[in-house]
């Protein structure tokens, strides 16, 4: 096969990577701060992306449009879901608090497949097939836009988190539960704020990746088994960690998909993840926990 | 032996047990067909319920890929079977040890890594996942267009080939689920049984009282396995066909520890218990809302979300300790 | 008297912090032997290299004449050392009987010789009559003590007790006390203990090692170790030295 078709499949692999990343970093925010691991993380994914496509289909609201809005919608479910429901089981084990998020991904996929039904769906806007040339590359728009938006969100992320007074808040919760406290932080408070903002960077990768893949309820499931894996090899509670592991997951999955057969693909991502589990658990740029 | 396994019983509950074991005994007499399938799915996911608690409930690892087992034991055997003519019983013995392998796999890795909590359980997802996926591409079971059995016929039982009635399976799931809880009270009341306590409260202390904890890990995970791949192998045989994409889901997995977590965690009877009532409702729920003329697929899903959530928000120990609690039956093991 | 624990040049850097400094003591077979010193002293450290838990940078520890660095914590229970945690660690949701036939199981394989044998330790603990409670619902002192059991269970030779006084008003500090030198005088059971109530340590240890950034200070009997100018400067203070 010739050379620039490698080429323009890794670059679209880069590009759906940062997508990922963006989803994966929510994720890891949540962990990192919150210790919560949550299970529904790809389910409420799917929640903004079946938003944007209903929103496209009945109004034609271009989905990258709508990018802030839902983000919106999905800050304030990820802000009631914790401040209601998840801030009460701070203090229960561990596999408690995952379970809870189970039972929540079971019933937003299965609800969504009462309502929405299991066929795919997707979005064609106007530059649904557009593409540029950049050299000897191909790039799809679609791709390119997405990519665009992940790394704007992602660095909005970066500089709440370091420059802001609630991001560098929310920063002493992640190392300090107790000593957060004790300067008078409202924790509750800022753990919901810090869920909401997961979902807020989930719903957002949501909405980019309407662009580019079709949506089925199932998405759910898969999607947070890939932002596991994501965040685990490049590091649970490193946002810089995520982005690298979409990027790598984005690659990985793209090559998988050409060299192999493409129903193969998620294979290849399982086999990192048990590898990265076994021999560096704390992913490419996480730090050693214990 | 007999008299250790009910030590600390209280009469009543003895009684009740018995009374339960009767009416289930009898119950293919009086049941419909449609009811005695339900019963057979009952005592299906008690069955799997306990095999998946032993390495839960009694050595404390979450494993979310049980799946897995369920569908090397019917793969290996309903492979065995539709190329080779060898009939299930046989197939056993093969189909078991390959979950048992499989199961030791696991648990090396995660043991000798220390691979534990949330990750140990994401790594089962990951393991059943990439059987799914690979199953999928397997041609010497058809991969995803997937396997069927055989089914000569269906009017006399052929219990060698299990081939036949439907009460045939439900005396053999039966008689699997009451093995299986003699089985669990007795491991429990062992050496095993207090090591795999110990390890489940505090994996660190029970190792400084002299405890190999990755000798007991293991052998939970092999027991699990080998037990759960039994159940695989009378699904293939019931079911008569197999596709990976449904077998190994992670749908499944969830499915098979539902029932242990709303009945109760590590408790001898919260499994059967759990079965029961999210089986038993989840049809009733179904056939409510087809007598209403609705089709909703996903309707049991999502009641069996709630289940889940209502459990772990209310009564995060379980149905079985606070139904004992009310009725008034603590017992000692439990 | 041999010895029966040998401690010998042993070190343990944390990423630059030296803990333990090519320390080395020996503790005599039967006898109650006592670490004190400052927090931060290397203390738990020690103990923890003694029981397994990581295994010393340099050096080597000899336990009835074998090596035992670097083996696991539960390799090194069954050779015989016994051991209780500084913030207590029994099993909570397990009664206070099965803590103790948990230890008793070790070298016990049938469940009823265990119980037996975890209710003579019960006992001699004063905690039979709680056997049936839940070992989260214990009060401090009892789950103290019930760590001492379910390590006693485990037919040790060496015990090792990491600040067991800690947080014990003075009666039950002495009731443990009293226990503790019933069984060293009764059953021959070495201890070797970290502690910081001086009222234990005076009336239980025979020989007494005072530990300073990680390395020994001084190392004797209670009244040598009680009157040495460096450990009443580093530790214990001018007025200890007259109680």
């Amino acid at each position: 096969m010739p050379a620039d078709i490698y080429l323009n499949v890794a670059v679209g692999g880069v590009l759906t990577g940062l997508v990922y990343g963006l989803m994966a970093l929510g994720l890891s925010v949540i962990f990192g701060v919150v210790r919560v691991v949550n299970f529904a993380h790809g389910e409420m994914m799917t929640i903004a992306m079946y938003i944007a496509v209903t929103l496209f289909s009945a109004f034609h609201l271009d989905p990258l449009l709508m990018l802030v809005p839902i983000a919106a919608v999905l800050f304030a479910f990820g802000y009631a879901l914790q401040a209601g429901v998840i801030n009460s089981f701070i203090t229960r084990p561990e596999h408690t608090q995952f379970l809870l998020l189970v039972a929540l991904a079971i019933i937003i996929v299965n609800v969504l497949l009462i309502v929405f039904g299991p066929d795919a769906q997707n979005v064609q806007t106007s530059y649904s097939y557009d593409s540029f040339q950049v050299g000897p590359l191909i790039v799809d728009a679609t791709k390119a836009y997405a990519a665009a938006a992940a790394i704007a969100v992602a660095v909005a992320l970066f500089v709440f988190f370091k420059y802001t007074r609630i991001g560098t808040a929310i920063r002493a919760c992640a190392d300090n539960y107790t000593g957060a406290l004790v300067v008078g932080l409202d924790v509750r408070h800022l753990y919901a704020l810090t869920f909401g903002l997961g979902a807020a960077c989930v719903g957002a990768a949501g909405v980019m990746l309407v662009l580019i893949v079709d949506v089925t309820p199932a998405l759910g499931p898969a999607y947070t088994l890939l932002a596991f894996v994501i965040v685990i090899t490049g590091g649970l509670g490193s946002m810089p960690g995520a982005l690298l592991g979409g990027v790598l997951i984005g690659l990985t999955e793209a090559m998988a998909g050409l060299l192999f057969t493409p129903s193969a693909k998620s294979m290849f991502a399982f086999a990192i993840l048990v590898l990265v589990l076994l021999f560096r658990p704390q992913g490419i740029m996480g730090k050693r926990t214990a | 032996m007999i008299a250790r396994l009910i030590e600390g019983v209280p009469r009543r509950a003895l009684a009740m047990l018995g009374v339960l074991l009767v009416a289930l005994t009898a119950a293919p007499l009086i049941a419909s067909d449609y009811l005695l399938t339900v019963l057979i799915l009952i005592l299906y996911f008690a069955y799997i319920g306990q095999a998946w608690n032993i390495m839960m409930g009694f050595a404390g690892q979450l494993s979310l890929g049980h799946a897995l087992y369920v569908g090397l034991g019917a793969y290996t055997a309903a492979a065995l079977y539709v190329h080779f003519g060898i009939g299930p019983w046989l197939g056993l013995l093969v189909a078991v040890p390959v979950a048992a392998l499989a199961g030791a796999f696991i648990g090396f890795l995660a043991f000798r890594f220390r691979v534990a909590g949330v990750y140990f359980a994401i790594l089962t997802i990951a393991v059943a996942e990439f059987a799914r996926v690979g199953f999928d591409h397997l041609s010497w079971t058809s991969g995803s267009s997937g396997l069927f059995l055989p089914v000569a016929q269906y009017a006399h039982n052929d219990l060698w080939n299990l081939r036949g009635h439907p009460a045939m399976f439900y005396y053999i799931l039966l008689a699997a689920t009451v093995l299986a809880f003699i089985f669990c009270r007795a491991l429990l009341q062992s050496r095993v049984g207090y090591f795999w306590r110990a390890i489940r409260e505090d994996e660190e202390a029970a190792r400084s009282a002299g405890i190999d904890a990755f000798h007991y890990k293991m052998i939970a995970v092999v027991i699990s396995a080998a037990m759960t791949s039994f159940a695989g192998v009378i699904y293939a045989f019931f079911y008569n066909n197999l596709f990976p994409e449904q077998v190994f889901h992670i749908a499944r997995s969830i499915e098979i520890i539902l029932g242990p977590i709303v009945g109760g965690v590590g408790t001898l009877f919260g499994p059967i218990l759990g079965a029961l009532l999210l089986t038993g409702l989840a049809e009733t729920l179904t056939a409510a809302l087809a007598a209403l003329g609705v089709n909703l697929p996903g309707a049991k899903q999502v009641f069996y979300g709630f289940c889940l959530l209502l459990v772990i928000m209310a009564l995060p120990d379980g149905v079985w300790p606070w139904l004992c609690k009310r009725i008034g039956l603590t017992e000692r093991n439990q | 008297m041999s010895a029966l624990l040998s401690v010998d040049a042993v070190s343990k850097r944390f990423r630059g912090l030296v803990a333990v400094d090519r320390l080395s003591f020996e503790v005599p077979e039967g006898g109650i032997f006592a670490v004190i010193g400052p927090n931060g002293a290397g203390k738990t450290t020690l103990f923890n290299m003694i029981a397994g838990v990581f295994a010393p940078d340099n050096g080597s520890i000899t336990f009835a004449g074998e090596r035992i660095d670097g083996l696991p914590p539960d390799k090194i229970c069954r050779r015989g050392i016994g051991r209780t945690f500084q913030i207590v660690r029994p099993f909570p949701g397990l009664s206070v009987e099965d803590n103790v036939i948990v230890g008793a199981l070790l070298h016990r394989h049938r469940v009823d010789a265990a119980r037996a044998h975890a209710h003579e330790v019960l006992r001699r603990l004063d905690l039979y009559d709680k056997r049936a409670q839940r070992a989260a619902a214990l009060t401090l002192p009892d789950r103290k003590r019930l760590e001492v059991a379910r390590a006693l269970a485990t037919d040790p030779k060496l015990l090792l007790l990491d600040e067991v006084m800690a947080g014990l008003r003075p009666m039950e500090t002495d009731r443990i006390v009293a226990i503790l030198q019933e069984l060293n005088r009764e059953t021959g059971l070495t201890i070797l203990l970290i502690e910081h109530v001086m009222r234990a340590v005076m009336a239980l240890a025979s020989r007494i090692l005072v530990l300073h950034h990680g390395a020994a200070i001084a190392q004797g009997t209670p009244e040598q170790v009680v009157r040495d100018r460096a450990v009443i400067d580093s530790y214990l203070g001018a007025e200890a030295v007259s109680a």
